[in-house]
């Protein structure tokens, strides 16, 4: 379905020729390590990037955004992805992208502006033989290195609202609870659906059918409220709210294709929330934000009733927005 | 959450903080400053594989839930501790041990307390053990729900809300509840007023409830002791609220209270007109209480002829206690022995006990 390789070893070349004669071309063959054995101690030794402080990749790996991305604490998201040379990518289902062996999914997460831009951790999702393996490196102080870190760890920084908050960097285990499905890991971003459709022509040299319908984030008060919502909550909640997943249990299914009302949580009772129920009855109540527990537990920070439970140690008010408007604007029954 | 364990098939763990399985795996907390990460979301300790052993150690406090094993078939749970030193509080997490979508679950020698929903919970499971534990100070002692096979033996339920409940609720991803075992339990002074956010299905028990079941088929409730339980040391309900479940059955099927130690009854019973009814009852209501809600298809609930019992009558599903018409029960006393083949944690659980 693709051979972007070309393209996109001259966009590098590109990039590579702007950033002077102090980046140094990691001479590194990516495959080896990728699809290797051993649990690389440091970012670097993959070669994924070029002039590693300034995110600038190196040939064959590519850019890339969502549509509608998931929230984490307001951090800036840098993804990228590697295709081996030659190899195809598939659809797989929810629009997944398939990408094969010998792949590797990049996401570094950064706070502060311009000059002030500090990387805070890079996670990589690497397609080995056996599966997907989840990896999370955390940055130096100084910007030169990630090294792994597999309990993960706490990084002090400040949100772009401003607020001071202790940064939870995932374990490797934590990875698992967003990136598990039926017991394995499995990547969730790169979704046809949520991705551009001039980035998939160029990536894929096709445009899957189903593919970016998912409204983009900056268009979210211009696109239509149920859309906005749902696609927000695709993203930011149903790896884990679905069958076969993290919160299976709840019977909560949140997955942007799910049309059944009481799936979604309309009229739904809570079922395992404890506190998290705030009170309410249900998870959805029709044209009552305030009465509807997904609102409530998305506007709490708080351990036991936040939602998300990982990943979130602050609000997202715009998206509690396009949750709250949506269900304002559901029709009552 | 806290922490989350992924350990290979057959590892174990206890006696935190230095803990190693018998994989060879070192939990992740080794070697960290302390072992408890108190602003950790969701639960103190998640459990995701299979074939997992939990030893010997107390969670204390756990912002959320205490320990979940999700999905993880095969688990035990031994003398393993939760406690929300706090006493109830509704602030507390929702459950203290917490397995669910399991098959193949042993708890015995454990101790929870303080949980605002319940202490003991095992949900959308199957072979399941609940024995030799004290729940106390939760809002629910003990709870079977959505889950089959399950033995609920020999524990001491004491100070909650409500001690034993087996409930079978709609819309969940794994329904039909049924075939649970609940015997020579010690279930006494469940007089804790409710404590449970409202919203969760707890939040409607009554405080003084003993041993409770709601929906299922094929409970068997016998020689259990149950003092101090006053609205009702044994009561078997249909689902009350509405619902859009058409897989759901509201109503309790082949229930069995066989022979049980019971003092007098529902001396208190917390329910609107209770004066009335104590009237009525000359002081104490009788130990057995039956919404008087049934499947007309199903033989709903069979009683040992030494034990007494009130029937509220209800009209039908879904009616407030205001319709009631409560009389005393007339229920047929219990038939023939069930099997209990399958039922209960599987045999080699038994082996991996300390």
């Amino acid at each position: 379905m693709r051979t972007p390789a070309l393209l996109l070893a001259c966009a590098a070349l590109v990039l590579g020729a702007s950033i002077g004669a102090n980046a140094t071309a990691p001479m590194i063959d990516k495959d080896a390590i990728i699809t290797g054995t051993a649990l690389p101690k440091t970012l670097s030794e993959y070669g994924f990037f070029r002039d590693p402080a300034a995110q600038v990749p190196d040939a064959g790996v590519t850019p890339y955004r969502l549509n509608m991305p998931l929230f984490s604490d307001g951090a800036e998201k840098l993804r990228f992805v590697y295709v081996p040379d030659g190899a195809e990518v598939g659809i797989g289902d929810q629009t997944l992208l398939d990408f094969p062996v010998g792949s590797a999914l990049i996401k570094t997460f950064a706070f502060g502006e311009g000059a002030d831009r500090r990387l805070i951790e890079t996670r990589v999702l690497l397609h080995r033989a056996d599966g997907w393996l989840a990896l999370p490196y955390v940055w130096n102080e100084a910007q030169t290195e990630a090294t792994l870190a597999l309990a993960g760890t706490r990084v002090p920084v400040t949100t772009p609202y401003g607020e001071q908050i202790n940064y939870r960097v995932p374990n490797k285990n934590q990875c698992k609870e967003c990136h598990g499905l039926q017991g394995a890991v499995t990547p969730i971003g790169p979704k046809a659906r949520n991705l551009s459709a001039e980035w998939l022509q160029a990536f894929l040299g096709s445009v899957p059918e189903g593919a970016d319908t998912m409204p983009r984030w900056e268009d979210r008060a211009s696109a239509d409220a149920t859309g906005a919502a749902r696609a927000y909550l695709d993203v930011n909640c149903a790896h884990c709210h679905r069958p076969a997943a993290t919160a299976s249990n709840s019977g909560l299914d949140l997955r942007w294709e799910t049309d059944d009302p009481y799936s979604i949580g309309v009229a739904k009772r809570p079922v395992a929330a404890g506190r998290g129920s705030g009170g309410l009855e249900f998870d959805i109540v029709p044209g009552d934000p305030e009465a509807s527990i997904l609102v409530y537990r998305m506007a709490s920070a708080e351990p036991g009733v936040a939602m998300p439970e990982l990943g979130k140690a602050t609000v997202h008010e715009e998206g509690l927005a396009l949750v709250e408007r949506w269900i304002a604007g559901m029709p009552t029954p | 959450m806290g922490l989350m364990l992924a350990l290979k098939s057959r590892a174990s763990l206890g006696s935190m903080p230095n803990a190693k399985s018998s994989a060879g795996l070192i939990p992740p907390w080794t070697g960290r400053e302390g072992c408890w990460d108190p602003f950790s979301p969701g639960e103190g300790l998640l459990v995701t594989s299979d074939g997992v052993t939990l030893v010997d150690f107390g969670v204390e406090n756990p912002k959320g839930d205490g320990i979940k094993s999700k999905g993880a078939d095969d688990i035990v749970y031994s003398r393993v501790r939760v406690t929300w030193t706090n006493g109830p509080a509704s602030t507390n997490g929702a459950y203290g041990l917490y397995p669910v979508e399991s098959t193949g679950v042993l708890i015995d020698g454990c101790e929870v307390s303080g949980a605002s929903d319940a202490g003991i919970y095992v949900g959308q499971s199957s072979r399941i053990t609940v024995r030799n534990s004290l729940a106390s100070y939760n809002v629910a002692g003990i709870e079977i729900e959505n889950s089959r096979k399950a033995i609920v033996e020999r524990n001491y339920v004491t100070g909650n809300t409500g001690g034993i409940l087996v409930f079978d609720l709609p819309g969940l991803p794994v329904k039909n509840g049924g075939e649970v075992l609940v015997r020579n339990n010690l279930v006494a002074n469940n007089t804790t007023a409710n404590f449970a956010p409202e919203g969760n299905i707890v939040a409607s028990v009554r405080r003084g409830t003993g041993i409770m079941v709601m929906a299922n088929d094929t409970v068997w409730v016998g020689r259990n002791m149950l003092y101090d339980n006053p609205t009702a040391p044994i009561m078997v309900i249909a689902y009350p609220l509405a619902f859009d479940d058409p897989e759901y059955n509201p109503y309790p099927r082949e229930i069995s209270v066989d022979w049980n130690i019971v003092d007098e009854g529902g001396t208190d019973p917390q329910f609107e007109g209770a004066e009335q009814l104590l009237a009525a009852f000359g002081g104490a209501l009788p130990p057995v209480m039956w919404d008087g809600l049934e499947d007309p298809e199903m033989t709903t609930l069979m009683v040992h002829p030494d034990l007494a019992g009130w029937s509220v009558n209800l009209p039908k599903q879904g009616a407030g206690i205001e319709a009631a018409r409560p009389g005393l029960l007339e229920a047929p006393a219990i038939g023939q022995p069930i099997s209990i083949e399958g039922w209960g944690a599987p045999e080699a659980l038994e082996a991996r006990l300390p």
